[in-house]
């Protein structure tokens, strides 16, 4: 067993080598291991870099343990005072997260309202852990799981457990992931069987895999080894994204570190059983993140969907039984094996058990990481953990499921989340991404943004997908652009209908869902496009009015001068006009503007 | 040009061999070498292409085929300094419009590609994974968060 220095340190300086990269963590890194070693406190003070803390709004995070300190919007210049506190012991009070609730600065980090709210199973380790050290994972009870499966449980006994646990795919389609396994396990090939993880998180709104993979890959090699034993094969995939570098670079660490370990390669801690995983790092194609397309690129082809006569359980990547399961099913792996599955299936509601990561971002105060469990309503979501919309401004939707999903207006702002609630409401759960929107987003200019995304990415195997969404959008781009006829809504639909109905695989039977779903609860909206010509959101530009208002215009004349088509008149000192005829919308004049007289609407 | 006699003066090729072997007898391969080749490369030239498919046995259509599927792979020359601009949902209601539309007037670039000089390649992709952060763009493998316009042209500046 390998001994953790880390536990025998008194002071631990945890900072986020996940997602606030971007914002400079690994300067602030840097500098606290020459700050601790220029003042001799390294045997008082250690540093490790740790996965993503989930609340990314307020990075660069850096909390230190144990006191559960948390310190947010950390810059490399708040380095040498952080270090002098930890030393003496008293918190540095202006880097604490401000309670937005009561306005006092919050010591602990579990009693900061963002965490207190979540219940953490997936993420539990993420933020505790180096990513880079098996040893951090093994301290916190790693491969225990596998231990436990490999000397006294079956292959069935496992498959029994993941069953009763109730866990379903977390990647969408929401299959049960007990049942999947099994039939891999009794499929009549025997030979040769693969396993899988589907790490091509290409949502775009979706960030939850890469901050596992970054945050802690080897809970999800774990569950990879659990799912190898348990259905019977000795390979394993990663499909993972090419646009996540550090997640690649990790995992090949963690591989090659319980390769070291004896807990990966042949006759694993001697019980007899083989597994390998190897990395494939995907080529950049939303539709490989579907099933059949995953496999062939793996098997070096183009990836397009193939028709599935049986399933991938039967026969998957080169013909052979194969399970695959997302990033997030196999991370829940090793806690409902361990925990057993009468405590996991305890959380959750009568149809979705355990816990579901989302990553919240757009029009939300705390953008993040959030994992709550299956039931949770989106307001408490949203507007309990979110801490609601930024500005002062009106929560309009929130649109799930990415670009297979669809809006959800806020009525149903109650509605309790889970696999079967968001399908009745003509969204649906996805891997997870929440974008929120408020007042000042236009609801046809996302449905065309998402029609545009998925025209995009599809494969062009099938006519339906390929020259369908085309056509959508064609429509969708018109209206935005204020050239939208009374037909174009009855086209949208029937057109809708028709791919939704014919397509071969699930990117062309959902790539309608954001327009039909836009269509159910903001008709209004297009309509007022198509008739009216006017964008109630302000967004689309070529149905935008610039005015000014003759009150706040003190003639400066800056706007005039702005304006590149010479659209802006005016005499000195007076208030000034734009003619409406000439002008191209460019928006010039209301940035240039001090005084806030020109007016968009 | 020659891929046999000038082999040991070139060391890209011999890179380009040493894939080959690595990979030898694995199924599945032809992905890993187009990414490797890219690497050694920057880019997937015709010669190189016809190499890997002389190579694995595969036809040149095959190599074509699966070249021109996938986003990363490119056919032409890139730029020093590859600038990503994330138009995912996040980015995208968060206004990555006019951060694309800055970028672009500041490299000169109309749509996507590459300055003459090549010392910028602009992309645009679906979504980098950083929405916490939106809006967002990478340029190589840095990925800076929370930008506005003022800030994008600041960090564009280092890049030479």
């Amino acid at each position: 067993m390998v001994k953790n220095i880390d536990n025998n340190t008194p002071k631990v300086v945890c900072i986020c080598a996940g997602g606030c990269t971007s914002s400079g963590s690994l300067k602030i890194l840097e500098r606290f291991q020459t700050e601790i070693e220029q003042r001799g406190l390294a045997d008082k003070i250690v540093v490790k870099p740790v996965g993503c803390h989930g609340f990314c709004e307020q990075g660069p995070i850096v909390t230190v343990e144990p006191e559960k300190l948390f310190y947010t919007r950390v810059s490399e210049n708040d380095v040498p005072a952080l270090v002098v506190s930890i030393a003496k012991g008293s918190p540095v009070d202006r880097l604490l997260y401000i309670n937005p609730e009561n306005n006092q600065r919050v010591t602990n980090y579990e009693r900061v309202p963002f965490y207190a709210r979540q219940q953490k199973i997936v993420l539990a380790k993420c933020g505790k852990i180096n990513p880079e050290r098996i040893e951090d994972y093994l301290v916190l009870g790693g491969y225990r799981a596998m231990k436990k499966v490999l000397t006294i449980m079956t292959p069935q006994a496992v498959v029994d457990e993941v069953k009763s646990s109730g866990l379903r795919g977390r990647g969408g389609a929401g299959f049960p992931t007990g049942t999947k396994w099994e039939g891999a396990l009794h499929a009549k090939i025997k030979d040769k069987k693969y396993v899988i993880c589907n790490a091509d998180e290409g949502d775009p709104g979706a960030f939850m895999d890469r901050s596992i993979l970054e945050g802690n890959p080897h809970e999800v090699l774990e569950g990879m080894i659990i799912c190898g034993y348990a259905t019977g094969s000795d390979e394993g995939y990663i499909y993972v994204r090419a646009e996540y570098p550090m997640a690649i670079r990790r995992l090949k660490i963690a591989i090659s570190q319980a390769e070291a370990a004896g807990y990966l390669g042949n006759n694993i801690l001697n019980s007899g059983f083989n597994f390998h995983i190897k990395i494939k790092a995907g080529a950049g194609a939303f539709v490989c993140g579907e099933g059949t397309a995953l496999m062939a690129s793996i098997e070096g082809n183009r990836g397009m969907p193939r028709f599935k006569a049986s399933r991938s359980t039967e026969k998957g990547l080169w013909d052979k039984p194969t399970t695959m399961n997302n990033v997030e099913t196999f991370a829940n792996i090793p806690t409902i094996i361990v925990k057993g599955a009468l405590w996991y299936s305890s959380i959750g509601t009568d149809n979705s058990k355990g816990t579901k990561v989302f990553s919240l971002t757009g029009k939300v105060v705390n953008t993040g990481l959030v994992e709550v469990p299956m039931g949770t309503s989106l307001r408490q979501i949203i507007f309990d953990i979110g801490g609601g919309i930024p500005n002062n401004r009106k929560f309009k939707a929130v649109q799930s499921g990415g670009p297979s999903g669809g809006c959800i207006p806020a009525k149903y702002l109650d509605l309790p989340v889970d696999y079967n609630s968001l399908g009745k409401v003509g969204a649906m759960m996805g891997s997870g991404g929440l974008v929120v929107m408020d007042d000042t987003t236009c609801m046809v200019d996302v449905a065309r943004f998402f029609l545009n995304f998925t025209k995009n990415e599809s494969c062009g195997k099938c006519t339906p997908c390929r020259e369908g969404t085309l056509r959508m959008l064609e429509i969708l781009t018109r209206i935005c652009e204020g050239k939208g006829e009374p037909k174009d809504i009855d086209d949208l639909e029937r057109l809708a209908k028709v791919i939704c109905g014919t397509s071969l695989c699930g990117l062309g039977q959902s790539a309608p869902f954001p327009v039909l779903s836009t269509l159910r609860y903001f008709r209004h909206e297009y309509e007022e496009h198509i008739y009216n010509k006017r964008c109630p959101a302000g967004v689309c530009p070529n149905l935008l009015v610039y005015t000014i208002d003759r009150e706040k215009c003190i003639g400066c004349g800056i706007c005039a001068r702005s304006c590149p088509v010479g659209a802006i008149d005016g005499e000195k000192k007076q208030p000034h006009s734009i003619d409406i005829k000439a002008c191209i919308k460019c928006g010039n004049c209301l940035q240039k503007c001090k005084f806030g007289a020109v007016q968009k609407r | 040009m020659c891929t046999s006699c000038c082999s040991f003066k070139d060391p890209k090729q011999k890179a380009l061999k040493e894939t080959f072997a690595r990979y030898q007898g694995t199924s599945g391969s032809l992905i890993p070498i187009l990414q490797e080749a890219q690497e050694i490369y920057g880019y997937l030239s015709g010669e190189v292409m016809q190499q890997i498919a002389r190579e694995l046995n595969i036809p040149y259509s095959k190599v074509y085929g699966v070249v021109t599927f996938y986003a990363q792979f490119h056919l032409r020359p890139r730029g020093r300094n590859i600038i990503r601009i994330c138009t995912g949902t996040a980015c995208h209601v968060k206004g990555a419009d006019r951060l694309l539309e800055t970028v672009r007037e500041a490299t000169g670039l109309e749509g996507e590609g590459t300055t003459e000089d090549l010392r910028y390649t602009l992309e645009t992709v679906a979504c980098l994974g950083a929405c916490g952060l939106a809006p967002a763009m990478m340029i190589n493998e840095d990925t800076y968060g929370r930008l506005t316009p003022v800030k994008a042209l600041n960090i564009l500046k280092q890049y030479q």
